[in-house]
């Protein structure tokens, strides 16, 4: 069995898996029960300055496949509900009870440094590991300057980390907002103020759907709706590509990551961790299914790790972020071809009708005695992959790279205009 | 619950209660969850093989992918739109030998789609939830066209010529339109008088005037027909009963199969019916199936199917011989029933033991009787030609071609009465549609050539 450990920021943890800020962490009772399910440690909801805010009915919606399949959540909730004091008494009440398992302390408050110190020193005090500055609501706090309308000004990302590392002395995680054009500013930001370590995403602004008898945004309150933070397995990728920008660039890569976003399998984990992430962070998917799928996450990722012979994370942690480039730096010579397995072919046509439709038509269908035929012809397959997404049979189609002897070429290697070789 | 047979627990007669539960539904409808779930596995096939095996070439992805986009009434229209019986083919089609036969499923996960069920879900809903007709009839024509017979042939090919604007008349000979559907189909695959309530959704679409009671023979003749208007359809379906042609045929409880099955339908309180206790079923087809399975399920304490070849030449599909199985129904194979035995009434059936030598079914000179108080005949029906004298017959049915033009021109047939196809429900649907089609384009060239 592999070694799950992690550490970030300083901080060393029996596992990656934490659970983030939001309703799963909102108290004792849930801490207590996802704790003695097995995660190594929470966000704790965040906490803002008194009086607590107060929430709306209703509160979620979800994005759908046509059938069961639960693609995101939106959320108009806003930070924890509840007292300052009540939930700091619970931190210290869950600290004692779990002496092995982290508690990370969310808040947020309106611009003004005294009030951002006063809110880091009252839970610090609750013996919190570390702190995390939640700068990425994108509903509702916002709309009273923090969160998101925070997180989207470096400048404010910056002062609102650097106060909080004057008074505490625990580890300081940023976490970032996705609702910006380039995550490396607010990271960069986070970095100058002192951070330790960056967590991101938090949700994307989103309007999750409209209620056509109503005729209003999902969730409907009382006949109108606005929108609100989107999460769950459709925003893993935009939190992939975020998390690798900050791991490979030369600003930020030192900064410790603590990866959020979509996280729901083992294979979803050990993606970000190739990526660069130090540790991990989970929402939805507890929200759809219970805090028991870290049984599954733990298990899943420790045979995955066994399997390729990883002792620990550090030894895969990263590895992908190398292979992360630009566009530019990839190999223009590269030529893979569709292959289709006809023993395994149920003859579907799925692969033929969206080659034909909107690819390029490099897949024929042939009468069979007993059926049809699906042929690729090579000279037409550009290799783009899609017959073998849409294939609804495991290794049915593969891609398979033809050998043209054509050496590693880059595209400003080769004359944009004349198509030819540059320096030859 | 119609799918699991309810057992007398005294040994006595069923309760009415068992009864009735033993003709609900033989599959109850699939639930909404079931539904989506199912119309999720869908894989969308391109030309799918799944509607090339209909006979009606219903767009089944199409349908099933309107019902995973919840726009059932939209799936429904897909349906109705290639047929317009889709409502009975959903209960009676033996999907395991069409559609869900070709499911490319079969072959990825050793299931197909339950594609029958999808179907029954979309148009029952569409039928409990509207009253306007789905489709609107087409400029009037001024054309009026003479069907015979409101089976699923003649009913489809009048609705088909309803919606392209001519007006129809249908004879049929019985009380209720319907046919088969009405009169022939089990019970629990026709639940809830779904045979009329269909019947008269068809009809709603108007210009169709149903006149029940009149028959072919008896109340016209196919020429007085086809000099009054403007084109014929026959769709008669077979209503001969072959005869086994053994001593005791006469004798009171021998019947035929069909007869019996008609009862069934037409009572509507079936504990008034006497189940009689050991039942005799000869034939070998899907009648003697149903009218077997029907036996058991009414309460009759032994029930013999016997049939005079083995298990691989029965004409009904491996689930029909399940469904037998599971209900209690002894099948004989290798039994040539020689004499029927009773005095008044009929008492037993004495058989002679059969091999098949070179491919030929030879008696073995052995003999065995089985007890019977009932004798149910299901030795197949075949074509009344006595009023069709003017039209070809090939192997004892209507010749037609693929538009169903017989060798007369303006008379066309389809369904059970004409020689090419399978007799089953949706294919007597396509077949009347089929023939509503080419009638339209006849009438339409007639036009052009007298302006
Ligand atoms: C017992 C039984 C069970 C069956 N089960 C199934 C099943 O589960 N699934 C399936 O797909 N198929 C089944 N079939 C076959 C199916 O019922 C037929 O293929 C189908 O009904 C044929 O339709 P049709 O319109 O050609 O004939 P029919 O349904 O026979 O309709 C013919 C109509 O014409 C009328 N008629 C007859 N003679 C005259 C006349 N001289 N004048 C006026 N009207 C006349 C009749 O009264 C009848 O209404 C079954 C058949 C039988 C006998
Ligand atoms: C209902 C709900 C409430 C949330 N509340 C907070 C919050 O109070 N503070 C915070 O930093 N993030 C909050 N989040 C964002 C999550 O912590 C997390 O960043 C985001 O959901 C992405 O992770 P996921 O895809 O695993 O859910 C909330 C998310 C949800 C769904
Ligand atoms: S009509 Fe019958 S054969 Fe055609 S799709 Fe429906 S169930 Fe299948
Ligand atoms: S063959 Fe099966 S999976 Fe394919 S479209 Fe038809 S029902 Fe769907």
């Amino acid at each position: 069995m592999a070694d799950l450990r992690c550490v970030i920021a300083g901080i060393e943890s029996i596992n990656p898996f934490w659970l983030a800020s939001a309703p799963p962490t909102d108290k004792q009772y849930n801490v207590e029960r996802a704790f003695a399910a097995g995660w190594g440690g929470v966000v704790w909801k965040t906490l803002g300055v008194d009086p607590p805010v107060v929430n709306v009915s209703s509160r979620y919606g979800v994005h759908k496949d046509t059938g069961r399949g639960i693609l995101g959540i939106n959320n108009i909730e806003l930070i924890s509900d509840r007292p300052l004091d009540v939930n700091l008494r619970e931190i210290e009440q869950v600290r004692k009870n779990w002496p092995d398992r982290i508690i990370i302390g969310s808040m947020m408050a309106p611009v003004e440094e005294e009030l951002w110190k006063e809110l880091a020193i009252k839970i610090a005090g609750s013996g919190v590991h570390g702190i995390e500055l939640n700068l990425g609501c994108p509903h509702g706090m916002c709309e009273r300057g923090m969160g998101s309308a925070i997180g989207q000004v470096p400048e404010l990302v910056e002062n609102t980390t650097r106060w909080v590392r004057e008074v505490v002395d625990i580890p300081v995680f940023t976490k970032l907002t996705p609702n910006t054009t380039d995550i490396l500013l607010p990271a960069e930001a986070a970095l100058k103020g002192g951070a330790h370590a960056v967590a991101l995403i938090n949700t994307v602004n989103s309007i999750i759907g409209v209620d056509l008898d109503v005729m209003a945004p999902t969730p409907v309150v009382d006949g109108k709706g606005t929108h609100g933070g989107y999460c769950g397995s459709a925003v893993k990728p935009i939190a992939l590509h975020m998390v690798a920008e900050i791991a490979r660039a030369v600003e930020t890569r030192d900064l410790d990551i603590s990866a959020i976003g979509g996280i729901t399998t083992w294979r979803d984990a050990a993606e970000f961790i190739a990526l660069g992430a130090n540790a991990l962070q989970v929402c939805t998917a507890v929200m759809l299914y219970g805090f028991k799928i870290i049984e599954d996450l733990n298990e899943g990722l420790s045979d995955f790790m066994d399997a390729k012979g990883y002792k620990s994370i550090e030894d895969f942690r990263g590895l992908a972020t190398k292979n992360t480039v630009n566009w530019n730096d990839l190999n223009m010579n590269y030529d893979l071809k569709a292959v289709i397995d006809k023993d395994k072919c149920i003859e579907c046509g799925l692969c033929h009708i969206v080659c034909e439709d909107t690819s390029h038509q490099a897949i024929t269908i042939k009468p069979t005695e007993t059926g049809r035929e699906f042929t690729v012809v090579d000279a037409d397959c550009v290799g783009c992959n899609l017959c073998a997404h849409v294939c609804p049979v495991p290794d049915c189609i593969t891609m398979e790279p033809v050998d043209n002897g054509l050496p590693y070429q880059t595209w400003p290697e080769i004359s944009p205009i004349s198509g030819e070789v540059r320096g030859e | 619950m119609g799918e699991h047979l309810q057992a007398s627990l005294t040994g006595g007669a069923l309760s009415k209660d068992a009864i009735d539960a033993n003709f609900e539904d033989l599959h109850p409808p699939l639930n909404a969850q079931q539904v989506n779930s199912w119309a999720n596995r869908c894989l969308f096939c391109y030309d799918a093989p799944c509607i090339t095996a209909c006979p009606t070439a219903i767009d089944i992805p199409r349908f099933i992918r309107q019902i995973a986009t919840d726009n059932i009434t939209g799936a429904a229209k897909t349906i109705l739109s290639a047929n317009i019986m889709g409502g009975t083919c959903a209960r009676a089609c033996p999907t395991e030998i069409l559609c869900e036969q070709q499911c490319v499923l079969n072959t990825g996960e050793h299931e197909p789609i339950e594609i029958g069920a999808l179907q029954r879900y979309a148009v029952d809903y569409l039928m409990d939830t509207t009253n306007t007709h789905p489709f609107v009839r087409g400029p009037k024509t001024g054309k009026t066209i003479a069907v015979i017979g409101a089976g699923p042939a003649g009913l489809a090919c009048a609705h088909e010529l309803a919606r392209l604007g001519h007006d129809v008349v249908v004879f049929e000979a019985k009380a209720k339109a319907g046919g088969l559907n009405e009169y022939g189909l089990a019970a629990y695959k026709m639940a809830g008088d779904y045979a009329a309530k269909e019947t008269k959704f068809i009809t709603d679409i108007g210009g169709i005037t149903v006149k029940a009671g009149k028959s072919l023979g008896d109340d016209f003749s196919l020429s007085d027909l086809r000099d009054k208007y403007d084109a014929v359809f026959i769709g008669i379906g077979l209503t001969k009963m072959r005869k086994l042609g053994i001593a005791g045929e006469a004798l009171a409880g021998v019947s035929n199969a069909l007869d019996f099955i008609e009862t069934i339908r037409q009572t509507s309180d079936l504990s008034t019916l006497d189940p009689g206790r050991d039942i005799v079923v000869i034939g070998g087809g899907n009648t003697a199936i149903d009218a077997a399975v029907q036996a058991k399920r009414l309460g009759a304490k032994n029930v013999t199917l016997a049939y005079r070849r083995g298990l691989a030449q029965m004409g009904e599909t491996k689930w029909e011989q399940d469904l037998a199985a599971t209900n209690g129904v002894m099948i004989k194979h290798w039994a040539n029933p020689v004499e029927i035995i009773g005095e008044n009434s009929v008492k037993s059936v004495r058989f002679e033991q059969i091999n098949l030598q070179d491919g030929k079914l030879c008696g073995t000179g052995d003999y065995f009787h089985i007890c019977a108080d009932r004798v149910y005949k299901a030795l197949g029906q075949t074509l009344v030609t006595d009023e069709l004298t003017a039209l070809k017959v090939e192997n004892g049915k209507l010749k037609v071609g693929s538009d169903g033009l017989t060798s007369v021109a303006g008379i066309y047939a389809g369904g059970d009465c004409i020689a090419p196809g399978e007799d089953l429900t949706v294919q007597a649907v396509a077949d009347g549609k089929t023939a509503a089609i080419a009638i339209d384009k006849m009438l339409a060239i007639d036009k052009m050539l007298e302006s």
